[in-house]
C-alpha cells in the first residue's frame, strides 16, 4: 500500500465522476426529490415523516453507492484497465481505498445536500445533530460501496451488475425495521435482520432522531457497520486476482 | 548480461483447452523481437505470461532475472493490451498523468509520452471521443510514461495510418538503442522486417525463432509473408 497511489486513484475516480455531469446531477438532486415525495405522502402524519425521512437519508447513499461502485468496478474489469493496473506498482488496497475515499467524498456531498434540504425545506428535525446524520450517511455509502465492489465480482456484464442490487440491498431494506418494526417480525426473520449491517445503520439513525446526545447504542451500531465495511473490503480484495486463466 | 526474458517449456491452458504447448525461447536485452502468427495462435497468451497475469500449467518465465509477475517487475515492465485499456471518461492527459502517478513519475513525463505518440493536439480531449487509432495511442502513451526496461506491446500499430506507424517504429527503434527491450506482436508481415528477431507462433508452437535474415535464408525468400507460408508448409509436411 502506498498513500500517494491511493490518493491519486481517488483523484482519478473523482475526475471521472466530474466529467459525467448527468451522474453528478442525479446523485445530488434525486434524494431531495424523493424526500419531498415522502414528505407529502405522510402530510397527515408528520411524526411518520420524521422517522421515515431520516432513515431514507441513510438508505439513499447506500443504494446509490452500491450501484455506482458495482458498475464502475465492472467497467474496470471489462475495459481491461483493472488487469493493466494490476501490472503496475498499484496495490489492491490502493485501488479499494482509492475508490472508498472518492466515493466517501461524493457521499458526503450528497448527504450534506439532502440533509440540509430536508432540514430547511422539508422541516425534518432530528433531536441529535445534523452532522451525525451526515456522518452515518457516509458510513452507509461506504457500506454500499464495499458490498457493490464485492458483488461486481459475480457479474459478467452490466445487466447482471444492476440485478445484484435487489439481491444484496433489498433484503436488507425489507428487514431493517423500516417497513415492519423488528420486534413484530417472526423470530427467524429477526435473526436474519440481526445479521444484516443495514439494520444497525437504521437503528443508529433512529437513535439520532430521538436522542439529543449520541448514545452508546449509536456508537455500537456505527462500529458494527464500519466492521461490515472492512469485512466486505477484505472479501473484495480477495477477489482481485493478478493472474487469471 | 543475462537475457531480458527466458521462457522454458511453457504450457498454458485457457478455457480447458491447451493454448501453448511447451514453448521455450530467450530474448536479449536492448532488442526488438517481433511475435508473429495468425490470430488465435497464442500471441496474446504468451505476452500475458511474460507480464505475469496469465495462470500457467507448467514451465517457467524469467523476466529481467525475476520470475514473471514478481512485485519488483511492476515498475520495470510496461504492458500494452490489445484492446486499448484507458479510461474513456478521462482526457488523454488525465489518463497519462494517472498512470505516471502510479510510478511516481512527474507530470512532465506524462506530457512527453502524450507528445511521443502524436496526441499533443488531442491531450485535452476525452478518450471516449477519439478515433480508434487515437484511442490505441492514448493507451500506448500510458505504457510509455514510466520508461520501462521491458515493453510488451500487443499489436501497437493496429489501426494506425502508414505515417504514424513509421513514426512509432522509429520511436521503438530509438528506445531499443537506448537499452529498452521490446516484445511486439503483429500480424502485419511488413512490420516483421523492422524487428531484430522474429518469433513465429502457430497453434501454440514456435515454428521460427531467429533473426530476420536467418528466417529469410531458411525459407529461401526475401518476402517475409512468403517465408512464413513456406515455413508453415514445411512444418505441416514434417508433421
Amino acid at each position: 500500500m502506498n498513500p500517494r497511489i491511493t490518493l491519486s486513484t481517488a483523484g482519478r475516480v473523482l475526475r471521472q465522476l466530474r466529467h459525467d455531469h448527468r451522474t453528478v446531477g442525479l446523485v445530488l438532486v434525486v434524494p431531495a426529490v424523493l424526500l419531498t415525495l415522502i414528505k407529502y405522502l405522510f402530510e397527515a402524519q408528520p411524526a411518520v415523516f420524521q422517522g421515515v425521512g431520516l432513515i431514507m437519508l441513510g438508505v439513499f447513499p447506500f443504494i446509490l453507492m452500491f450501484l455506482v461502485t458495482s458498475v464502475a468496478m465492472l467497467r474496470e474489469r471489462t475495459s481491461g484497465t483493472l488487469e493493466r493496473l494490476l501490472t503496475t506498482p498499484l496495490g489492491k488496497l490502493d485501488l479499494l481505498l482509492g475508490y472508498g475515499l472518492a466515493f466517501a467524498v461524493a457521499a458526503a456531498l450528497q448527504a450534506a445536500v439532502s440533509t440540509l434540504f430536508a432540514y430547511f425545506a422539508l422541516g425534518l428535525d432530528p433531536r441529535g445533530s445534523l452532522a451525525l446524520v451526515i456522518a452515518i450517511a457516509v458510513v452507509n455509502a461506504l457500506l454500499g460501496m464495499a458490498l457493490g465492489l464485492f458483488a461486481s465480482t459475480f457479474a459478467r456484464n452490466e445487466f447482471q451488475a444492476v440485478q445484484f442490487m435487489p439481491v444484496f440491498a433489498l433484503p436488507q431494506l425489507l428487514l431493517c425495521g423500516l417497513f415492519v418494526s423488528r420486534d413484530q417480525m417472526a423470530g427467524w426473520l429477526q435473526a436474519i435482520s440481526d445479521a444484516l449491517p443495514l439494520t444497525y445503520a437504521v437503528e443508529a439513525l433512529q437513535e439520532v432522531g430521538t436522542q439529543a446526545e449520541p448514545t452508546g447504542t449509536l456508537w455500537r451500531d456505527v462500529s458494527i457497520v464500519g466492521g461490515a465495511v472492512v469485512l466486505a473490503l477484505i472479501l473484495g480484495a480477495a477477489t482481485l486476482r493478478r493472474r487469471s486463466g | 548480461m543475462d537475457p531480458a526474458i527466458t521462457i522454458t517449456d511453457l504450457a498454458v491452458d485457457r478455457g480447458g483447452r491447451p493454448v501453448l504447448h511447451g514453448l521455450s525461447t530467450t530474448i536479449q536485452r536492448g532488442s526488438i523481437t517481433g511475435l508473429l502468427g495468425p490470430s488465435g495462435s497464442g500471441k496474446t497468451t504468451l505476452m500475458r505470461c511474460v507480464v505475469g497475469v496469465q495462470r500457467v500449467r507448467s514451465g517457467a518465465v524469467t523476466v529481467l532475472g525475476e520470475p514473471a509477475g514478481s512485485p519488483a517487475l511492476r515498475r520495470k515492465v510496461g504492458y500494452l493490451t490489445q484492446a486499448p485499456s484507458v479510461y474513456a471518461d478521462l482526457t488523454v492527459m488525465e489518463n497519462a498523468r494517472y498512470f505516471a502517478s502510479l510510478y511516481g513519475v512527474p507530470a512532465a513525463e506524462a506530457a512527453a509520452a502524450v507528445r511521443d505518440v502524436g496526441l499533443g493536439q488531442a491531450a485535452g480531449q476525452l478518450v471516449g471521443s477519439l478515433s480508434g487509432g487515437q484511442h490505441a495511442r492514448a493507451s500506448l502513451a500510458c505504457c510509455l510514461v514510466s520508461s520501462p526496461e521491458l515493453l510488451v506491446l500487443d499489436e501497437p500499430t493496429v489501426g494506425q495510418d502508414p505515417v504514424l506507424r513509421d513514426e512509432l517504429w522509429g520511436r521503438f527503434r530509438a528506445m531499443a538503442a537506448a537499452g529498452t527491450t521490446l516484445l511486439v506482436s503483429s500480424h502485419v508481415m511488413d512490420e516483421a522486417g523492422r524487428c531484430d528477431r522474429l518469433l513465429l507462433i502457430r497453434e501454440g508452437r514456435l515454428i521460427a525463432d531467429d533473426t530476420v535474415a536467418a528466417v529469410r535464408a531458411a525459407a529461401g525468400t526475401d518476402d517475409l509473408e512468403e517465408a512464413f507460408l513456406r515455413l508453415i508448409k514445411a512444418q505441416e509436411v514434417a508433421a
